[in-house]
C-alpha cells in the first residue's frame, strides 16, 4: 500500500500546483536557513578527535596567583590560564607522568625551496614533541614521527605537512631530504597525510579554525634555535628582555596536552598536578598554593568558547524561522487535506479505515517533505556560499556539505513535513463518510 | 442479509434530542430487492448510512450478514464495509483525478488484493457495466449514465453481499436512469441482495417490494398501511 499512497501522494500534488509550491517553499526556506546555521554549528562544535578526545588533557596551572586574580567580579569572572609557561612545560615534560605528552607552540621561519622556481616564504612551523604524533593520531603519508631521542638531542629533523610538501616536493616521497629553514637544514623524517581538524583543538589561542603548520620540528630544536612563538603570549608582570628571560618568565605561552587513556589515570594525574602545584609553593615559586585543573578535550573546546553565543542565539534563531514556516506549511497543509474530504470520505465508504486515510494523508506529507528537503539543500548550498563571502577563511572553511549534513537535511524536512502535516492528518482521519456523502 | 430491530438514531445537541430514526426495524432477506421510499428528511439517507456502516446508530439491533456490528471499532467496521457492501451513490462519487480502472481499483486496493486479482475484477465488473473500452477515461470524460455505471462497476469488483443504493438515478435524465434501473434488474437476477433509497415512486415498484419510511419510521406498504411505533418527536 505504501507504492500506492506514494502514487496517490504525487497525483494529489499535481492536482493544485499551486498549493503544492507554496508548502515546498515554506518548508525549503525554513530548512535552508536552519540547515545553514546548523552546518557550520556542527562544523564548530564537532569532535576533532573521535573516539579520542576523552583521553586527550590539558594541564592547566594557575601560575599568575590571586593578583591577576583580583576580587569581586573580577576574581568571579577569571579563567585559569589556558596555557604553560616554559618552567611549568618542561617540569611537567620532566615528570613523564602520562602515557603521551607534548608541549608545543606555534612559530614562522623563512623557508627556502631547493627548487629555484620557488620563492622564498615563511614556513608556519609548529614546535612539538615526538609524542604529538602518536597522541593525536596524526596520519603519516610517508615515514614517521621524529624520536624521543631526536627530542633529548635537540635534533634539526622535520615532518611536512602534505600540503608543504605537494609544493617543494610535489607530492613525492621526501623523507631522508632536507628543508632549509632560516639558513638551517631540516632533514625530513615524515610527510603527513592531510590532516586538519576541526577545530584546531590543539592551538585554540589563534584562530581556532583554519590549517595548522606547515613544518613540524621538535619542540627542544625550536628552544634551542630560539624561535618565536606566533601565537599569544601572555605575561603576569613586566619580565626580563631576552630570549633567556622568556624562558625563566611566568608568560604562558605553551600548550601542553598529554594523553591519559583511563579515568584512573587521568585520577593520577590530577593528584600529580595537585602534588606539583604544592612542590612549586614549597620552593618559593609561588606564594599561593596554585590551583589546578585537568580538561578533556569537550571540556577544553568548552573552557574556550570555541562556539560562541553568537552562533548558538544564530541558530536558536534559525530553528525559530524554521517552526514558524512549518506553522505556514500546517495551515497549508490542512486547506489542501480539508479541500479533500469528499475524497476521504469515498475512500472511508469503500473500505478504507482511518489508519489507512491517516498513512495516505502522511506519505503525502512526506512526499512534500522530500521536495522541500530538495529546495533546502539548494538553499543550504546557497546559504553555505553567501556565508563564505562574508565570513573569515577559516569558518569559511567550515560551510560545506558532507553527506551526513545532506543526510540531517532530507531528515529534518521529513520530519518537519510529517510534524506538520500531522494535525491535517489527523483531522482528515475524523472525516466522517456519512457527513460528506450525504452533503452531496 | 439485513436485519435491524428496534433500531434508533439520535441527534443530540445541549439543548434538544432529535431522532431520525426511532424503532426501525426492517429485515431484507438475502436475494431480494427491496426500495426504500419516503419524503424528503423522513429518514432514509440516515437509514442507508446506518446500514453502510457510515455511521453508528443510539439504540435497538442491527445485524448485517448475521453479524452483531454494535460497538464494533473503526478497523472491523471498515473491513465489513470493504468485505460486505457496495454503494450507489446519487451523485456517483466517483474520484476526478483517477481514470475509471482506478476508480473501481480503489475498494479493492484497500480488500489486499494483488495486482492480478485486482485486474481481473476491475476488468469484469467494467465488462458487466459495458464499459471496459472506457477504462482509461476520467470520470469528466463521461456522461451521468456512464459515471454511474462507473460507480455500480466500483460496487461489483468487492462481489460484496449487499448493494446499497441511494437515489442512484436521481442525477440522471429518464433514458439513462432506465438503464441504470436495468442493470440493477439484471444485478438482482443475478442473486444480489439490493437496496434502494428512492423518493420516486416508479422506480421502487420495479423493486420486490417496497418499505416506506416517514418521520424515521417504517410505514409496511406490502402488508397494511400502518405506522409502526410512535411519531418521532424533539425532546427538549
Amino acid at each position: 500500500m505504501i507504492g500506492y499512497y506514494f502514487v496517490l501522494a504525487i497525483r494529489s500534488l499535481k492536482r493544485n500546483v499551486v498549493l503544492t509550491v507554496l508548502m515546498v517553499v515554506a518548508i525549503g526556506v525554513g530548512i535552508g536557513a536552519s540547515m545553514t546555521t546548523l552546518t557550520v554549528f556542527r562544523a564548530m562544535s564537532g569532535d576533532p578527535l573521535p573516539g579520542k578526545s576523552a583521553q586527550l588533557f590539558v594541564p592547566q596551572i594557575d601560575n599568575w596567583g590571586p593578583k591577576k586574580r583580583g576580587s569581586g567580579a573580577r576574581a568571579r569572572a577569571f579563567k585559569l590560564p589556558n596555557q604553560l609557561t616554559y618552567t611549568d612545560a618542561i617540569g611537567l615534560m620532566n615528570a613523564r607522568a602520562a602515557r603521551h605528552q607534548s608541549a608545543m607552540y606555534a612559530s614562522g621561519l623563512p623557508l627556502i625551496p631547493a627548487n629555484p622556481a620557488l620563492q622564498p616564504f615563511v614556513a608556519h612551523i609548529r614546535a612539538a614533541s615526538a609524542d604529538f604524533f602518536p597522541m593525536f593520531a596524526v596520519p603519516f603519508a610517508y615515514g614517521a614521527a621524529w624520536s624521543a631521542a631526536d627530542d633529548s638531542a635537540h635534533a634539526a629533523v622535520a615532518v611536512l605537512s602534505h600540503e608543504l610538501n605537494d609544493k617543494l616536493f610535489a607530492g613525492a616521497n621526501s623523507v631522508g631530504r632536507t628543508v632549509n629553514l632560516d639558513g638551517l637544514e631540516y632533514r625530513v623524517v615524515g610527510v603527513l597525510e592531510h590532516w586538519e581538524p576541526i577545530p584546531k583543538f590543539y592551538d585554540l589561542t589563534d584562530e581556532k579554525f583554519g590549517q595548522g603548520a606547515g613544518v613540524y620540528v621538535p619542540f627542544t630544536r625550536a628552544i634551542e634555535a630560539h624561535m618565536n612563538p606566533w601565537g599569544s603570549v601572555n605575561c603576569r608582570d613586566d619580565t626580563e628582555s631576552g630570549w633567556e628571560g622568556r624562558l625563566r618568565s611566568e608568560c604562558i605561552w605553551i600548550q601542553f596536552w598529554v594523553e591519559l587513556p583511563t579515568p584512573a589515570d587521568a585520577a593520577r594525574y590530577r593528584g600529580f598536578l595537585h602534588s606539583y602545584a604544592s612542590e612549586q609553593l614549597r620552593s618559593g615559586r609561588f606564594d599561593w598554593h596554585a590551583e589546578t585543573a585537568l580538561r578533556d578535550l569537550p571540556q577544553w573546546l568548552q573552557f574556550n568558547d570555541v562556539v560562541s553565543d553568537e552562533v548558538r542565539i544564530l541558530v536558536l534563531v534559525s530553528f525559530s524561522f524554521l517552526f514558524v514556516c512549518l506553522l505556514n506549511a500546517m495551515g497549508l497543509m490542512l486547506a489542501k487535506i480539508m479541500g479533500r474530504s469528499r475524497e476521504i470520505g469515498i475512500r472511508r465508504a469503500l473500505g478504507a479505515n482511518r489508519g489507512a486515510i491517516f498513512m495516505q494523508c502522511l506519505i503525502e506529507s512526506a512526499v512534500i517533505g522530500l521536495l522541500g528537503a530538495a529546495l533546502g539543500l539548494l538553499l543550504t548550498h546557497l546559504g553555505l556560499l553567501g556565508l563564505r563571502a562574508l565570513l573569515s577563511e577559516s569558518i569559511a572553511a567550515l560551510t560545506h556539505l558532507d553527506v551526513l549534513d545532506i543526510g540531517i537535511v532530507i531528515l529534518v524536512a521529513v520530519a518537519s513535513a510529517i510534524l506538520a502535516g500531522m494535525y491535517p492528518t489527523w483531522r482528515a482521519a475524523q472525516v466522517q463518510p456519512a457527513w460528506q456523502l450525504k452533503g452531496q | 442479509m439485513l436485519k435491524m430491530t428496534n433500531l434508533s438514531k439520535a441527534y443530540r445537541t445541549e439543548i434538544v434530542e432529535t431522532y431520525a430514526l426511532r424503532d426501525f426495524s426492517i429485515h431484507v432477506q438475502a436475494g431480494e430487492f427491496v426500495a426504500v421510499t419516503g419524503p424528503s428528511g423522513s429518514g432514509k439517507t440516515t437509514f442507508l448510512t446506518i446500514a453502510g456502516l457510515l455511521e453508528e446508530f443510539t439504540g435497538g439491533e442491527y445485524q448485517l450478514d448475521g453479524e452483531d456490528v454494535h460497538g464494533l471499532d473503526d478497523s472491523r467496521r471498515s473491513r465489513l464495509r470493504n468485505e460486505k457492501i457496495g454503494f450507489i451513490f446519487q451523485a456517483f462519487n466517483l474520484i476526478h483525478d483517477l481514470n475509471v480502472f482506478d476508480n473501481v481499483d480503489v475498494p479493492l486496493r484497500y480488500r489486499g488484493f494483488n495486482a492480478a486479482q485486482r485486474r481481473r475484477r476491475i476488468q469484469a465488473s467494467l465488462e458487466r457495466v459495458g464499459l471496459s473500452a472506457r477504462s482509461r477515461h476520467y470520470p469528466a470524460e463521461l456522461s451521468g449514465g456512464q459515471q454511474q455505471r462507473v460507480a455500480i462497476a466500483r460496487a461489483l469488483a468487492g462481489e460484496p453481499r449487499l448493494l446499497l443504493a441511494d437515489e442512484p438515478t436521481g442525477n440522471l435524465d429518464t433514458q439513462m436512469a432506465r438503464g441504470v434501473m436495468d442493470l440493477l434488474e439484471e444485478l438482482h437476477r443475478d442473486g444480489a441482495t439490493i437496496v434502494m433509497v428512492t423518493h420516486d415512486p416508479e422506480l421502487a415498484v420495479r423493486a420486490q417490494r417496497e418499505v416506506h419510511v416517514v418521520d424515521g419510521q417504517v410505514v409496511d406498504l406490502t402488508a397494511q398501511p400502518r405506522l409502526v411505533g410512535t411519531a418521532p418527536q424533539a425532546q427538549a
